[in-house]
């Protein structure tokens, strides 16, 4: 194993096991604020407790988000400092400015939001609810500005030892790029805290406990969801899908399984990309459907693989095209299903509607999955780029540390990681069977 | 100008973070070795649960800022801290989930396991710290490109091949773990009452004598490590208040502590940890990371600094961002002032 691809494994596998945190953690705040903003308005003490319920899962999760976050502003250093040295004036702003501006507030509210609400006024602890959900989006705003940097790079200079500079911070901050991927990658958060928060009210209505803090996380999870779900292919993805093919051809070129140009260019469904000879293997296919998406008319031409020269192709091209495949796929069943499940809630028969409530509760790893397969397409995309067009992944990792080092401190991540997981499921899985009234006898006594 | 700039917000970044995570790192050390009771348990973990995770936010912030404003630096001493970074890194992860799930865990054995993970962790990192900071004092193998990679350790000599471990930096991290621990038992004294304040306040003797010995070897030893760091301080001798700082606040500690005023105590303690930083950044200026390979190789402040737009949009941003979190930092000290009250505080 070459030390590149250790350098990008280790930062592959650091990365998606981080972010399956991050992104329950920006949807939920955002239900956590409706959920406290409802208690406040209406007085109910039951959606309080549901509240604090929410509260204590956030918090186990919250930990675990910036346990292994911490490792990723590190392994810009560490395992891609020639990137890092040149890019560093650049990137590292957006970076430092999550510090700042996000995790100082996030972890100051927090910490008033999860130990303080006999300290404060109901009110105020709204707010700390309010100031957490502003941190935490904050914080993915500023992580999307960097990537986007690297997907397409604006706004920058290069001074006369390589290295990269700021020329507008405002450009910078205002990425084309950034401001559509912002807005698709936090509403994927929240169709994964809707979904989780509806599997749960699933579950207590299946299991025929708990059933009025049950209804409750099914209305909410089940109407964030329709909305998150629907926003998520359009405009969001619907935009961000159209800059991509814009800007970067080869990717979207390998993510469609598009190997020919093509006036009226099909949209393909299901099918294996067969990079020998060219074709995809067993396709289903829409006609002229992907002319259409990209460009909103039928016969407009699509640029194929073949118009791009082979060196530029994204290196893994069969993950790419299946990764945006399976994300798009879960996508379709997230809108139908939400849909489906919205009509129900409507007409008031989704409680007692089993199939539907079983759905819901299987439904709930999938947005995990389609929110990690479109990080992968993002990211498999740009390849062989680091900094897209400017900089290859070839140039950037450290050809200091060996492959053998990185290869060392992977493994020894993959068995914490393991162990994290492990230890994540149980502590969650317990919260969930306790179930809000459990905390709230707790909260009571201590109060 | 921007550079001398640069390189103070940067080493304010690392006294914020040494000062606030360090009493936190404090408490899990003494935590093993100073509570009797699962009461007394909860009260000291209660004492640092709002804040530790915003202490930690210096870190990554002060990393965040290091970043840009001096790529080289962040690039060149980061692959070259490889291994030792990695183990921080584990170490950080095992210490906050150590102490955030034990309010989520009710089974005995798993307590037990997790406070000694927490204690475990908090003592190794603070050796790795103090450990770091001798590294850069010593310096490292430096190549003309800017780069180094070096091994956990050699032969143990501060030579031109050093590893991250010699003597010269066992003794920076035994340093870092009696400083902070100390740091940690005022901060007990300030939050908690009864057997436990006792305890807290009885243990910052002894302590305090093992702080005095290594703080004194310590400098020796960076003079004879590295006599180039001197040369600021008689070139301008007026810096040489920051030595005399270090005594005074060395002094004060224990002047308070046994007055019993522990607010105070633990006001000179983070007096210390400011002269003893705020010195050892004077002894490298306006090198940031000294070649053990021959001066020219030596990353100089105006090696690594980034371009004039970067720092100047960032010396926008970051004053008008680091006031606002000085503000929040304030606000949630002020609400959970005081003893820690386990009845009132829930959890």
């Amino acid at each position: 194993m070459t030390a590149e691809l250790i350098h990008r494994l280790h930062f592959a596998f650091t990365i998606t096991f981080h972010y399956l945190f991050p992104q329950l953690t920006m949807g939920l705040a955002l239900l956590i604020v409706v959920l406290k903003s409802v208690a406040l308005k209406t007085g109910s003490e039951q959606w309080d407790r549901a509240a604090r319920f929410w509260g204590r899962i956030f918090a186990i999760n919250f930990v675990f988000g910036v346990v292994t976050g911490i490792p990723m502003e590190f392994e810009f250093g560490t395992n891609w400092a020639r990137f890092s040295r040149l890019s560093g004036g650049v990137i590292g702003q957006p970076l430092a400015m999550e510090g700042v501006f996000s995790f100082f507030l996030e972890s100051a509210f927090l910490g008033l939001f999860l130990y303080g609400e006999n300290r404060i006024s109901k009110r105020m602890h709204w707010f700390s609810a309010v100031m957490v959900f502003v941190g935490s989006w904050i914080s993915g705003f500023f992580i999307i500005v960097t990537d986007a940097w690297m997907q397409h790079p604006v706004a920058y200079d290069r001074l006369p030892n390589g290295q990269f500079e700021v020329l507008s911070f405002w450009q910078l901050l205002m990425n084309p790029w950034g401001l559509l991927q912002y807005a698709h990658n936090m509403t994927g958060a929240v169709v994964t805290g809707s979904f989780v928060m509806a599997a749960t009210g699933a579950f207590y209505l299946l299991e025929g406990r708990i059933e009025n803090y049950g209804r409750i996380f099914l209305k909410v999870g089940v109407i964030a969801g329709l909305v998150s779900s629907i926003l998520i292919i359009f405009p969001t993805g619907d935009l961000h899908g159209k800059y991509v093919a814009r800007n970067q051809p080869a990717a979207i070129a390998a993510m469609e399984g598009l190997f020919h140009s093509e006036a009226g260019a099909g949209l393909v469904l299901m099918g294996q990309p067969n990079e020998e000879t060219g074709q995809i293997d067993n396709p289903i296919v829409v006609n002229d459907m992907l002319s259409f998406l990209i460009y909103g008319t039928t016969k407009a031409e699509v640029k194929g693989l073949d118009q791009i020269p082979h060196d530029q192709w994204p290196t893994a091209l069969p993950l790419l095209y299946y990764a945006y495949h399976i994300m798009a796929g879960l996508g379709t069943w997230f809108a139908l299903l939400m849909i489906v499940s919205a009509i129900l809630l409507w007409r008031k028969r989704l409680y007692t509607a089993r199939w539907a409530l079983w759905a819901l509760l299987l439904s709930f790893p999938l947005p995990y999955i389609a929110n990690t397969a479109g990080w992968m397409t993002a990211e498999l995309g740009r390849q062989p780029w680091l900094i897209y067009g400017l900089m290859r992944t070839s140039e950037g990792y450290s050809n200091t540390v060996s492959a053998s080092n990185g290869l060392f401190t992977l493994l020894g991540f993959m068995g914490l990681y393991l162990l994290l997981g492990i230890l994540f499921t149980v502590l969650i899985y317990r919260e969930i069977s306790n179930g809000p009234e459990a905390i709230a006898v707790d909260t009571a006594r201590i109060d | 100008m921007m550079g001398f700039i640069w390189f103070w917000l940067v080493a304010v970044m690392i006294v914020g973070y040494v000062v606030l995570d360090g009493f936190d790192l404090g408490v899990g050390v003494l935590h093993l070795f100073l509570v009797r009771n699962e009461a007394e348990r909860r009260t000291t973990l209660a004492s640092i649960g709002p804040v530790w995770d915003g202490n930690e936010v210096w870190l990554l912030a002060g990393g965040g800022t290091l970043y840009f404003a001096f790529p080289l630096l962040y690039a060149s001493a980061f692959s070259g801290f490889y291994l030792p970074l990695m183990i921080v890194l584990w170490l950080l992860i095992l210490r906050g989930i150590s102490i955030e799930l034990r309010n989520h865990v009710e089974v005995g054995v798993w307590r037990a396991l997790l406070d000694g993970l927490f204690g475990l962790s908090s003592a190794l990192l603070t050796i790795f710290f103090g450990a770091a900071l001798a590294n850069v004092l010593r310096g490292v193998p430096l190549q003309a490109d800017g780069y180094f990679f070096l091994p956990l350790w050699t032969n143990w000599q501060p030579g031109p091949h050093p590893g991250i471990l010699d003597w010269y930096t066992v003794i920076g991290g035994l340093v870092a773990l009696i400083a902070l621990t100390l740091h940690g038992a005022l901060w007990l004294s300030i939050k908690t009452s009864g057997e436990l304040e006792d305890r807290a306040h009885r243990i910052v003797t002894p302590l305090w004598i093992a702080l005095v010995t290594l703080t004194m070897v310590s400098l020796a030893a960076t003079i004879v490590v590295r006599p180039a760091s001197l040369n600021n301080y008689f070139n301008y001798p007026f810096t040489l208040v920051v030595p005399a700082g270090v005594i005074a606040s060395m002094a004060g500690i224990w002047l308070f502590n046994r007055k019993a005023q522990p607010v105070k105590a633990f006001l000179s303690s983070c007096l210390y940890l400011f002269f003893m930083l705020a010195g050892a950044c004077w002894g490298l200026y306006p090198t940031l990371l000294p070649a053990t390979t021959g001066a020219a190789n030596d990353i100089t402040l105006s090696r690594a600094l980034s371009g004039p737009h970067t720092l100047a949009a960032g010396l926008v941003w970051w004053g008008f961002g680091m006031i606002l979190a000085i503000g929040y930092i304030v606000f949630v000290y002020a609400k959970f002032r005081g003893k820690v009250d386990l009845h009132a505080n829930g959890h």
